[in-house]
């Protein structure tokens, strides 16, 4: 059997493929190594031998579970891949090296598989990190949701810079990258089967790029995060709690595409708790804001960057937010699973 | 947020504002009540008592359908549930008003209760067509709006002899609830009343008639949007400070005098009055609540399990009662935002976003911080 090829387009995740024997070298060489090669992959020994790294490494973790497993804009590859570089360049480092440890359902088609792996592989190239690592395991069927992905990320902290979201103080300016929404609105539509007109993508995308511009400016840099489940209204609050301090933003100042606020309007959801895995939230000196958002707006992932409001005192930890219409309310933090309205 | 024509609304916004701080009396105060839990919703969520002035005082009403469920009607279900061993069918609401016993819903399940959340009546019909083996209820509750998708359920389990199908019916009455209101001896001295936006659809403008004729009360229909509620508080205030006591319409481009017929129909084809029905807060009101009609007995779950209703007193320490009837502000229940947060409500107020507490610590509670008071808008 061992000298069959994998049969990619009909082959299905089979208990041997997990089982540490022949068909696990074979899915391992013919599926994964061949899309991921690099030189520390190749070695193939237990773990990869990496130069030293210059200056204070930087190691951040993941698991992804997504329903469904492909959506607009992407997929749990490339999102394995940007959600663990996010979060390594929001400690205001550069992205190295990925480790990807894979749980696999019996009976997982491995033309899906062929598909995630190969967009991972895509996405790491696009980030410029390498895949060195990896593991992985088969579940019986039923006891997995097709593929669950944990990648672990290694990157090296820029000389000098500290980011913490414990460094928010009042007057501090807060700065988003982009429109929200627009990851989570495209998953609930793909899974709920809602049609809109105006189809809704997933913003999912590596941010080190921009934060290598935003690093560039000179501005002074007090927090980056990266507002994905819970949304901006969850990561601001995060924030505020971690620094004790209070926020007040701008409705009206938070980008929003049209066909998002359409649906989120619909369906009677607020944009500002659903996911983004594409979008950061910066916190930085307030003289600072105008020539950091310029340095965004010239990356093509913060065209649509804009400042949302400022660190204010308050020991309540408020995040405030001045509405549309003018007047003022709390954003909260997400309180329990939203349920639908009924009057 | 970029909505299409956020700028337009805010600038009307303002200058509606403006002309009600124009015109409302200095030192006046006009105690306006909006019923319907949606507006309480709206008022919170777009910060609307920022751009009142301070004579205007919004009370917050009974209409939020979770709120005014006693805790005897939903011990009933609970019960239902535990013992009689029936998969429950229920609006997410629902599940986590707190009943007897520290039990609600919600942990009800996780004691084996068949549990299931729908999202409307009809589903609760496919799940007995699809389950005949097992005796479904549907735990109706809900205003005028949400009554004609029940009965229309309800006719068509009776045409298709759907027999594991039942309804444990706490449909209840707007004009009712508002009657209560207004002659409840400690009862807010209310001056006014935004009626409610998707209620009216249903019933039209016409029932609001005799408050406006017998009570001396103005009231205005308005829709969910905050431009509608400000242009119905400027309405009030206009017929206020004129001597007026009409029902004016503010949303036409929803609700018309008559009404939704075809609904009303429904409703009165398959409900009738009951006497008299237990309200949170307001106590048992005469004739402000719906049961099923003799010819539908069959579908109602309490004739078919032979259920009895228990009043049950309020938790200790809680106001929901007093803020129900627009006596209380939320910030006045001694344990709002302690005791009792949205993460563990221990009063129906707490519940779902439309309750007047959920709304107040959800959206408003900064307001009640001395610093941010000071502040102001
Ligand atoms: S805070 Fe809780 S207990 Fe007090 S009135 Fe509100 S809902 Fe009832």
């Amino acid at each position: 059997m061992a000298g069959l090829k994998l049969d990619l387009r009909h082959g299905r995740v089979e208990m041997s493929h997990g089982s540490g024997g022949r068909a696990m070298a074979q899915l391992i060489d013919e599926l994964f190594a061949k899309r991921l090669a690099n030189d520390y992959l190749a070695q193939g020994d237990d773990g990869a031998l990496l130069p030293a790294v210059p200056g204070r490494l930087v190691v951040s973790t993941d698991s992804h579970v997504v329903s469904p497993l492909f959506f607009p804009g992407g997929d749990i590859g490339s999102l394995a891949v940007h959600g663990t570089v996010n979060d390594v360049a929001m400690m205001g480092a550069r992205p190295l090296y990925l480790a990807a440890a894979f749980i696999l359902e019996e009976g997982f088609p491995l033309a899906d598989l062929e598909r995630i792996v190969e967009s991972m592989a895509a996405a790491a190239r696009r980030a410029g990190v390498q895949i060195v690592a990896g593991d992985t395991k088969v579940v019986e069927k039923g006891k997995g949701d097709g593929v669950f992905i944990t990648t672990t990320g290694f990157g090296v902290a820029r000389d000098g810079v500290t980011l913490s979201g414990r460094n928010a103080r009042p007057g501090d300016a807060i700065l988003l990258s982009g429109s929200i929404g627009e990851h989570g609105m495209a998953i609930l539509a793909q899974r709920e089967g809602f049609a809109f007109d105006a189809p809704l993508v997933s913003d999912s995308a590596a941010l080190n790029g921009l934060v290598e511009v935003m690093l560039d400016s000179g501005a002074e840099l007090r927090a980056l995060r990266d507002p994905t489940r819970g949304g901006l209204a969850t990561t601001l609050n995060e924030l505020a709690r971690q620094s004790a301090v209070g926020m007040l933003l701008d409705e009206t100042a938070i980008p929003i595409q049209p066909a998002v606020a359409a649906a989120c309007e619909f369906l009677g959801l607020d944009p500002c708790y659903m996911a983004n895995e594409g979008k950061l939230v910066a916190l930085c000196a307030a003289p600072d804001a105008k020539r950091l958002l310029a340095a965004m707006r010239g990356h093509p992932l913060g065209q649509n960057a804009a400042i949302i409001g400022q660190v204010i005192e308050d020991s309540h930890t408020f995040v405030q937010m001045r509405t549309r219409l003018g007047g003022r309310r709390i954003l909260d933090w997400l309180n329990g699973e939203p349920l639908p309205r009924i009057c | 947020m970029k909505y299409i024509d956020e700028f337009r609304d805010g600038e009307l916004a303002r200058h509606l504002a403006a002309t009600i701080a124009g015109e409302a009396r200095a030192g006046g105060e006009y105690r306006l009540m909006e019923f319907c839990g949606g507006h309480t919703h709206a008022i919170s969520r777009y910060g609307l008592a920022d751009l009142l002035p301070p004579a205007i005082n919004m009370i917050h009403g009974p209409g939020c359908p979770v709120c005014v469920l006693p805790i005897g009607r939903i011990d009933q279900a609970i019960r239902l549930a535990l013992e009689q061993r029936v998969t429950l069918c229920s609006y997410g609401d629902c599940l986590r008003v707190p009943a007897s016993d520290g039990l609600s819903l919600l942990k009800a399940r996780a004691q084996g209760a068949d549990l299931r959340m729908v999202y409307s009546v009809s589903d609760a019909l496919e799940l007995a067509r699809n389950n005949p083996q097992r005796q479904v209820v549907f735990l109706a509750i809900g205003f005028e709006t949400t009554t004609p998708p029940t009965a229309v359920a309800i006719r068509q389990a009776d045409a298709l002899g759907v027999n594991n199908f039942s309804v444990l019916c706490n449909h209840v009455l707007t004009p009712a609830a508002m009657r209560a209101i207004l002659a409840h001896p400690t009862g807010a001295r209310l001056h006014g009343f935004v009626g409610p936006a998707h209620v009216s659809t249903v019933i039209g403008s016409r029932p609001y008639e005799t408050f406006a004729s017998d009570y001396g009360k103005p009231v205005v229909i308005a829709g969910f949007e905050p431009l509608d509620l400000l242009q119905a508080i400027l309405m009030l205030l206009r017929q206020i400070n004129g001597g007026r006591a009409e029902v004016e319409n503010e949303f036409t481009r929803a609700v018309t005098r008559d009404g939704n017929r075809k609904a009303q129909a429904a409703m009165d084809e398959v409900f009738e009055l009951r006497d008299s029905f237990e309200w949170r807060g307001l106590g048992s009101i005469p004739h402000s609540a719906l049961k099923l009609r003799p010819r539908y007995a069959g579908f109602d779950a309490e004739t078919r399990f032979g259920l009895d209703y228990r009043a049950v007193a309020d938790s200790k320490g809680c106001e929901c009662g007093a803020i129900l009837r627009g006596e209380k502000r939320p910030q006045q229940c001694r344990i709002f935002g302690t005791a009792c947060t949205p993460e563990h409500p221990v009063g129906s107020c707490m519940v779902s976003a439309e309750g007047a507490c959920a709304a107040h610590y959800l959206y408003g509670r900064f307001r009640d911080t001395p610093a941010m008071a000071a502040e102001g808008a």
